[in-house]
């Protein structure tokens, strides 16, 4: 797949549509790097113009603003706003809704303006400007849950977007008892994604894996990568790997239109 | 409004030796005094439920570590003080009601009395003067009461209901998922990342601390916050931490902190304002709490009235990683990654594409 990055678009003097904002997780992470592609995948089929940050891209400094650290926030902050800016940035997708909350909620008061959204949105206004099809074979009768990212929902209040693009996929989709506003964290938030949790009578991830299960799905949908590597190990910890999938609503999408 | 009016008007009734002195208001009075009697025949019915809840069904965030003995007494008196006004209300109103029909002295005709009026049958028999006798102890106890446990409020979880309307008034309206900014922490990076940069002067208003350790560091809407609560517990009952056993509770942080408040408080009140003592926050807030919390905005959202305890965890671990050093060594860990290769994993940043050559 070529992808081409801002630096390519600088040299050649043309401009992107949007940036793609990988994020650490969809960069390293092997699991979350098949979520990035199929993101990519998308916006190529759709011919959305897009360009990622490639070695200029570094961390927004979400954990380390969560676990406390205003300065290493600040830091890595203003110098990817030193970036952004260079490149005169005006709008950025991304497949976590960490990277996506900082972005679009915390830069602005350190000078970076952005207009940020997560990939479901994107997704969605792409199938609502007709770019985007799914014949909705793939997932025909499959039962699907999606698990609300705590920083995409209660955090900046989207809860439709990843919703109404499940819902192109023909599947049945049913929803936890505690779901949106209600819904139950993934355990990784508040960087706990990086340290062990603290004693207790079971893990976060356990807990609300228990509760997806109870639907007996055939998907775990989900639309962040930190919650993606929690609901994995939820769903390995029942031994349900072989007949329960967790799946970004980007691979669903990827997948039911065979791109 | 209705119970506030009808407060008033006892009020007035009671300065001007007056009786009933709204009722020249007409079918609007009957109105009045109807839907408060409903009113108070359901917060009665509510009180009784929710003694039970409390008392005989123990429901768990009823019962928890943080509520011990003092908390537990204070939620049973207000139910308690509640079931009593209403009880007076209700039997004051019965007794006017019978006294009316019966053209008894300066009880005039006025108001309509729903729930009341279902005593007629058991004050029948009683004389004129006795329900007068009634009538005038139940309005003396109702007024007396109601004036006695406004005095109490302040020492009370029940403050919330003075504090709950301001405190939703002053709600944050930004994303949850917004923390807030270090204005002091920008000056120090601009500065390191350029040292001939020219920044305005520090405002006066401008912390010199980094995040919080105790009160004073703390800004006013999270004290209010710490006055408004009244321990109902759904903060706790909704924390990821807490339902899997966890020691963080998000209804303690906010019970610790005024808690701590009243400490500081009585402090200095015997002892001057510049009173210092030993204790802290972090006297009542163990680390382990703190470094449990997901941030998932659970218990911001739970909350009636718009009570954020994730805001002080937050400004308490900012002062123990920017004051004090003191992270989980995983933490820290993390932080050194981001700061030599821009990720929280140890990965090259020159591989930061590779995902696109597979």
């Amino acid at each position: 797949m070529q992808i081409r990055t801002m630096s390519d678009y600088a040299a050649r003097g043309e401009t992107p549509e949007i940036l793609f904002w990988v994020g650490c997780a969809g960069s390293f992470d092997e699991r979350a790097q098949k979520i990035t592609r199929a993101v990519a995948k998308i916006l190529h089929h759709c011919e959305v113009k897009f360009a990622v940050l490639g070695t200029e891209e570094s961390c927004t400094g979400d954990p380390a603003k969560r676990a406390g650290n205003e300065f290493l926030f600040q830091m890595q902050a203003m110098t990817n706003i030193q970036v952004l800016d260079g490149y005169g940035i005006k709008k950025i997708v991304t497949a976590c809704p960490h990277c996506f909350n900082t972005l679009k909620n915390e830069y602005p008061d350190l000078g970076g303006h952005y207009e940020v959204v997560h990939h479901s949105q994107l997704i969605q206004s792409l199938f609502d400007e007709g770019k985007l099809k799914v014949s909705g074979g793939t997932f025909a009768g499959k039962k699907i849950t999606f698990h609300d990212p705590c920083y995409l929902g209660r955090g900046n209040d989207v809860y439709e977007a990843p919703r109404s693009v499940i819902e192109k996929l023909d599947g049945a989709f049913s929803e936890m008892k505690r779901s949106r506003a209600k819904g139950f964290c993934c355990g990784a938030g508040g960087a706990q994604m990086f340290k062990e949790p603290e004693k207790g009578s079971k893990d976060v991830n356990v807990d609300r894996t228990e509760e997806a299960l109870e639907l007996k799905p055939d998907i775990i949908a989900v639309g962040c990568p930190f919650c993606m590597t929690m609901m994995s190990d939820g769903v390995k910890n029942f031994n349900k790997e072989d007949t329960v999938k967790v799946l970004d609503i980007a691979e669903l999408i990827a997948q039911a239109g065979e791109l | 409004m209705i119970i506030n009016v009808e407060v008033m008007e006892i009020l007035i009734d009671g300065l001007l030796g007056t009786h009933r002195v709204f009722s020249s208001i007409g079918p609007l009075y009957d109105m009045l005094i109807g839907s408060f009697e409903i009113l108070a025949i359901l917060v009665l019915l509510a009180c009784v439920v929710f003694l039970i809840r409390r008392n005989i069904i123990k429901i768990r965030r009823f019962t928890m570590r943080e509520l011990t003995s003092w908390p537990r007494t204070d939620a049973n008196l207000i139910l308690i003080t509640e079931i009593l006004l209403m009880s007076a209300f209700l039997l004051m109103n019965g007794a006017d009601y019978v006294l009316q029909g019966r053209g008894v002295g300066h009880y005039v005709q006025a108001g309509a009395f729903p729930i009341s009026s279902m005593f007629s049958g058991i004050f029948a028999g009683f004389s004129d003067h006795s329900l007068e006798l009634i009538e005038r102890i139940c309005w003396w106890f109702h007024i007396i009461g109601i004036l006695a446990f406004l005095n109490y409020l302040p020492y009370s979880k029940h403050f919330h209901i003075l504090l709950a309307f301001p405190n939703t008034y002053y709600s944050n309206l930004e994303n949850k998922g917004k923390f807030t900014d270090m204005e002091n922490v920008s000056r120090e990076v601009k500065l390191m990342m350029d040292p001939a940069v020219v920044l305005p002067e520090p405002s006066a208003s401008m912390p010199q601390k980094f995040g919080a350790k105790d009160i004073q560091d703390l800004s006013w809407k999270q004290l209010m916050d710490a006055y408004s609560c009244t321990e109902c517990g759904r903060c706790t009952a909704e924390c990821p931490a807490n339902q899997t056993g966890k020691l963080l509770s998000p209804r303690k942080i906010m019970m610790d902190t005024r808690d701590r408040l009243e400490e500081v408080g009585k402090g200095i009140d015997k002892n001057g304002a510049d009173h210092k003592d030993e204790k802290s926050l972090f006297s009542y807030i163990t680390e382990e709490e703190l470094w449990a919390c997901t941030s998932c905005n659970a218990c911001v959202n739970a909350c009636p009235v718009n009570i954020d305890p994730l805001s002080i965890i937050i400004d308490m671990r900012r002062y123990l990683v920017m004051e004090e050093s003191k992270v989980p060594s995983e933490l820290a860990g993390m932080f050194t990654r981001i700061e030599n290769n821009g990720a929280p994993w140890q990965f090259a940043q020159a591989d930061r594409a590779k995902w696109t050559e597979m």
